[in-house]
């Protein structure tokens, strides 16, 4: 077989075919944005007007600095907390060691706007803790609303990405390295930062960097709790959606702003991570060992803490839901008429997020399996391309996305706002990355000696692929399949700009409730997302054998 | 079945590198020819051409006189075994036996006793139900070899099939394959960089360096007369000495060192070298040493001695300052204990003498 005939196989047809599918979808919609950016909205001529306002008022320049101040914070904060905490975790025997695992790990995964929203309940100006501090003790606690709010809630919810990335990182550290460097004389903190540190370095990147797209792109946290305090996406929201004075164009201008900023701090990542990159595998992974004495006890206590703390706003939120209401009001007693009135005024809501994230979720696993194979099996500029395209939505925060797509298609000749498509199309590109990842990685590790030897053998390529490629894949597609399911139903950004009163969504039905100060509604939607969360969690650490999810 | 694998001129590039320079080979039906050399030299890259697997950029390969550069790999009716086994994991051992007969439109009861047919050849139908990971790498092996030739390819090929198994295994294995191939008789291209592995199966061996076959011919002319110096050095050990090839009257006599001067008896030289007086490498094997009783030949002084059983290996300084490593049958005597002086003479009829280059041999009749 020569080199031409091998370019244009079925495997060709099939990279075209998904490459389209992000030109329309992806590539155009981003680009229109762009375009909008540059044209005045009234008179339609070429301009830099957009460009201009945003760096000459202080008013919309604050935001960004708020934005990046968040970021950089929230960023800092959760890998200083989560790097500790891994390290007792990979080092102490800690009791109840795979079920504190699996706590943190559901920590992370509702959407931030409810832990955002919890807070409030117990911190805010009527919060719980504020009133039960100033009965007890009088005196008023600080304020929880602002930047300090924000921080709290975001780091809270970024920790345990970090704290699974490290967690990985440090399973790949061979004890004998840690022993290596004690025979050198390295003990306790210089043997942490000269060898531990530096070999985790890779991967504290990694995760630092999706923690910092995800505070920067986050819309639902500042939005409720900041108050004051301003931040570009909840800016970019109020720009394209309020009915007065809004513009979209401006808009756009400030996506535009955004996104170079996020794709700068991308490649600025990446160059320091290439340059600090480890293959490594542990033939005798680090053991947690018992530990004696105060240092077992503060271990112990600092873990625990640490989980209560993460999942206090979600308890929360599931005791509310119970709580009696009267009106908008909790009321003394408990019962279940907040489930009652959820059921009631938005179930559609509930039909709607898995009508729409199932079918979301069979896209996905269909584009991830093949875009997986041709980006790792048949490497040519073509899909070199499409790496690169998949990895747009770590860049692009979900409201911009919302806002292009509902720009590119709310008139001809492909008119799809309003409609499920255009929430499906939204999911797909968004939460397709978890599913290509962990398809490819696992396709990594398959020998490509394997499919040789059935085409070796007279099967077809399409025969080999879906007899022998594919279900060797299916743990690792199923894994990925899984954390892009939970994000589909706890997604907001987006979905907030594209939702209709026929595509509402669970999480979309919560946050409205939360702004109408509805709350009992919203805890109860809140715990059936939960519940559904866990339950998927549960399924998918079932069916892997694994105790935790890599991301 | 089996047919002749004959390789025109055959080039292989990546980008502006040639792997392989216009290669040139005929591998008889039915025979087992081996592709041996260190690593980098090409010898997988060829054999993934003949499988299909890799472009061609040059040349032909064909199959019977049947041109088979533009066939697809799954229709050249090869078989072929992997360095990793590449066994389907997900597949009963039968399963992964199957797999191959099941894209030729068999019945299944046909399918059914070919495989049980060659369960038996192979010596694994007590597992025939098992999944893969529960079986060792012997195992996984003859599970890899069957399903290669179950479907009664016309080439069988072979890219370092031992290499992941432990020494012993690796033994019975080879042995086996030499059997199972002999059995049915199919031609087949061995690749493997284990000089005694390629000696103990094959019927030809081509020794490969840098894309070019530095010496084709049978283990026991490879070993005995090998072309070059780099093939003397790759197959088994020796010694490459300098000396002077003298030509006179009509014998030609090999001076060593320090006087010791053996007549050499089957020295070829091109008549564009002949000189009363040449410049020479010689390879002399560490069995080719005889130790002089008479104190007579090259003078050296013993550095240290291994005793192997069955050989002891000395390790001597010559007079010249050079080490080199002879080996002696084990006598009941004392080991030669580190600083004695032993006097050492050669084998003429088997030491090989090769160009001041060491790019040709002068002795024997290996020449290509």
């Amino acid at each position: 077989m020569n080199r031409a005939r091998r370019r244009f196989d079925i495997w060709t047809n099939i990279s075209l075919l998904i490459f389209l599918f992000y030109i329309v979808f992806l590539a155009l919609p981003l680009f229109t944005l762009l375009i909008k950016s540059f044209y005045n909205g009234t008179t339609g001529d070429f301009s830099l007007a957009y460009f201009v306002k945003f760096f000459s008022k202080p008013y919309y320049l604050n935001a960004l600095f708020n934005s990046i101040k968040v970021t950089i914070c929230v960023t800092l904060l959760a890998a200083v907390i989560a790097t500790p905490l891994a390290y007792i975790m990979a080092t102490v025997k800690i009791r109840g060691n795979s079920t504190i695992r699996i706590l943190i790990l559901i920590s992370s995964m509702s959407a931030p706007f409810i832990g955002a929203y919890s807070w409030i309940l117990l911190l805010g100006r009527n919060g719980v803790i504020t009133k039960f501090v100033k009965s007890v003790f009088g005196f008023t606690m600080p304020d929880i609303y602002g930047f300090g709010g924000i921080l709290l809630v975001l780091t809270l919810q970024m920790v345990p990405l970090i704290f699974m990335y490290v967690s990985g990182a440090l399973k790949s550290v061979d004890q004998s390295l840690m022993e290596a460097a004690e025979s050198m004389g390295y003990k306790g903190i210089s043997k942490m930062r000269k060898v531990l540190l530096p070999l985790i370095t890779p991967t504290l990147l990694a995760g630092g960097l999706l923690v910092f797209m995800r505070a920067l792109a986050d819309f639902g946290t500042p939005m409720l709790i900041g108050e004051g305090y301003r931040t570009v996406p909840v800016l970019i929201f109020n720009e394209f959606i309020s009915e007065v004075g809004g513009d979209d164009g401006f808009a756009a201008a400030i996506s535009v702003i955004v996104v170079i900023f996020a794709t700068a701090v991308f490649l600025l990542q990446k160059s320091v991570s290439n340059r600090k990159s480890y293959t490594m595998s542990a033939l005798n992974p680090i053991e947690a060992k018992s530990k004696k004495g105060i240092g077992n006890v503060l271990a112990h206590i600092v873990i625990y803490l640490y989980t209560l703390l993460a999942l206090l706003p979600q308890l929360y939120v599931i005791y509310t839901s119970f709580l009696k209401t009267s009106g908008r009001i909790f009321v003394k007693g408990y019962s279940l008429d907040s489930y009652r009135e959820a059921f009631d005024s938005i179930g559609s809501a509930i039909q709607n997020t898995f009508v729409l994230a199932i079918s979301s979720l069979i896209i996905i696993i269909l584009l991830a399996v093949l875009i997986a194979y041709v980006t790792v099996r048949r490497k040519n500029a073509l899909t070199n391309t499409l790496d690169i395209f998949t990895m747009f939505p770590y860049i692009v925060p979900g409201s911009i996305l919302g806002i292009a797509l509902l720009v590119t298609f709310n008139h001809k000749p492909l008119v799809i706002s309003g409609t499920a498509i255009i929430i499906i199309v939204s999911f797909v590109i968004r939460r397709l990355p978890y599913t290509i990842r962990s398809s490819a990685a696992i396709l990594h590790q398959i020998n490509g000696g394997i499919e040789e030897a059935a085409i070796s053998l007279g099967a077809s390529q399409m025969k080999t692929f879906f007899k022998i490629t594919l279900p060797m894949m299916i743990a690792g597609v199923v894994s990925g399949a899984i954390l892009s399911w939970v994000t589909i139903i706890t997604e907001l950004s987006t979905s907030i700009i594209l939702y209709t009163a026929k595509t509402k969504t669970v999480t979309v039905a919560i946050y409205t409730e939360v702004i109408r100060g509805n709350y009992g509604v919203a805890a109860a939607l809140s715990t059936i997302l939960t519940v559904i969360t866990v339950v998927s969690l549960l399924i998918f650490l079932k069916l892997t054998g694994q105790k935790e999810i890599s991301m | 079945m089996s047919v002749t694998i004959s390789i025109q001129d055959l080039v292989k590039k990546y980008g502006e590198s040639v792997v392989i320079p216009e290669l040139s080979v005929e591998i008889q039906k039915g025979e087992f020819f081996t592709l041996l050399g260190p690593s980098g030299c090409g010898k997988t890259t060829l054999l993934r051409m003949i499988a299909g697997f890799n472009s061609i950029e040059g040349g032909t390969i064909s199959f019977n006189d049947k041109v088979i550069n533009n066939v697809e790999p799954g229709k050249r009716n090869i078989g072929m075994v992997f360095q990793s086994y590449a066994i389907f994991p997900h597949l009963t051992v039968k399963g992964n036996i199957a797999f191959g007969l099941q894209n030729r439109k068999m019945s299944k009861p046909e399918i059914a006793e070919k495989v049980e047919d060659i369960l038996k050849v192979v010596q694994i139908e007590q597992f025939q139900d098992r999944m893969p990971k529960n079986l060792s790498g012997g195992q996984q092996q003859r599970v890899a070899l069957a399903r290669a030739i179950v479907i009664r390819p016309d080439v069988l090929l072979m890219d370092e099939p031992l290499s992941n198994l432990d020494a012993k295994l690796r033994i019975d294995m080879r042995n086996a394959i030499k059997e199972i191939q002999r059995e049915v008789g199919i031609t087949t291209v061995y690749v493997t960089h284990d000089q005694e592995e390629a000696m103990a199966v094959s019927d030809r061996i081509a020794v490969m360096k840098s894309g070019i076959i530095q010496h084709l011919g049978t283990p026991q002319e490879i070993y005995q007369r090998p072309a070059n110096v780099f093939v003397a050095t790759f197959i088994g050990r020796t010694n490459i000495v300098d000396a002077t090839l003298k030509h006179e009257q009509g014998q030609y006599t090999l001076q060593l060192e320090q006087g010791y001067q053996e007549v050499i008896p089957n020295v070829r030289v091109p008549k564009a070298n002949a000189q009363s007086s040449l410049a020479v490498k010689v390879s002399i094997r560490p069995e080719e040493f005889i130790m002089s009783e008479d104190q007579t030949g090259i003078q050296a002084t013993i550095v240290h001695s291994v005793f192997l059983g069955q050989h002891t290996q000395y390790f001597v300084d010559l007079a010249s300052g050079q080490r080199a490593e002879i080996t002696q049958e084990s006598q009941t005597a004392q080991l030669l204990s580190p600083g004695q002086t032993i006097y050492l003479k050669v084998k003429p009829d088997k030491i090989n003498v090769y160009d001041a280059k060491g790019e040709l041999n002068y002795t024997g009749s290996a020449q290509l």
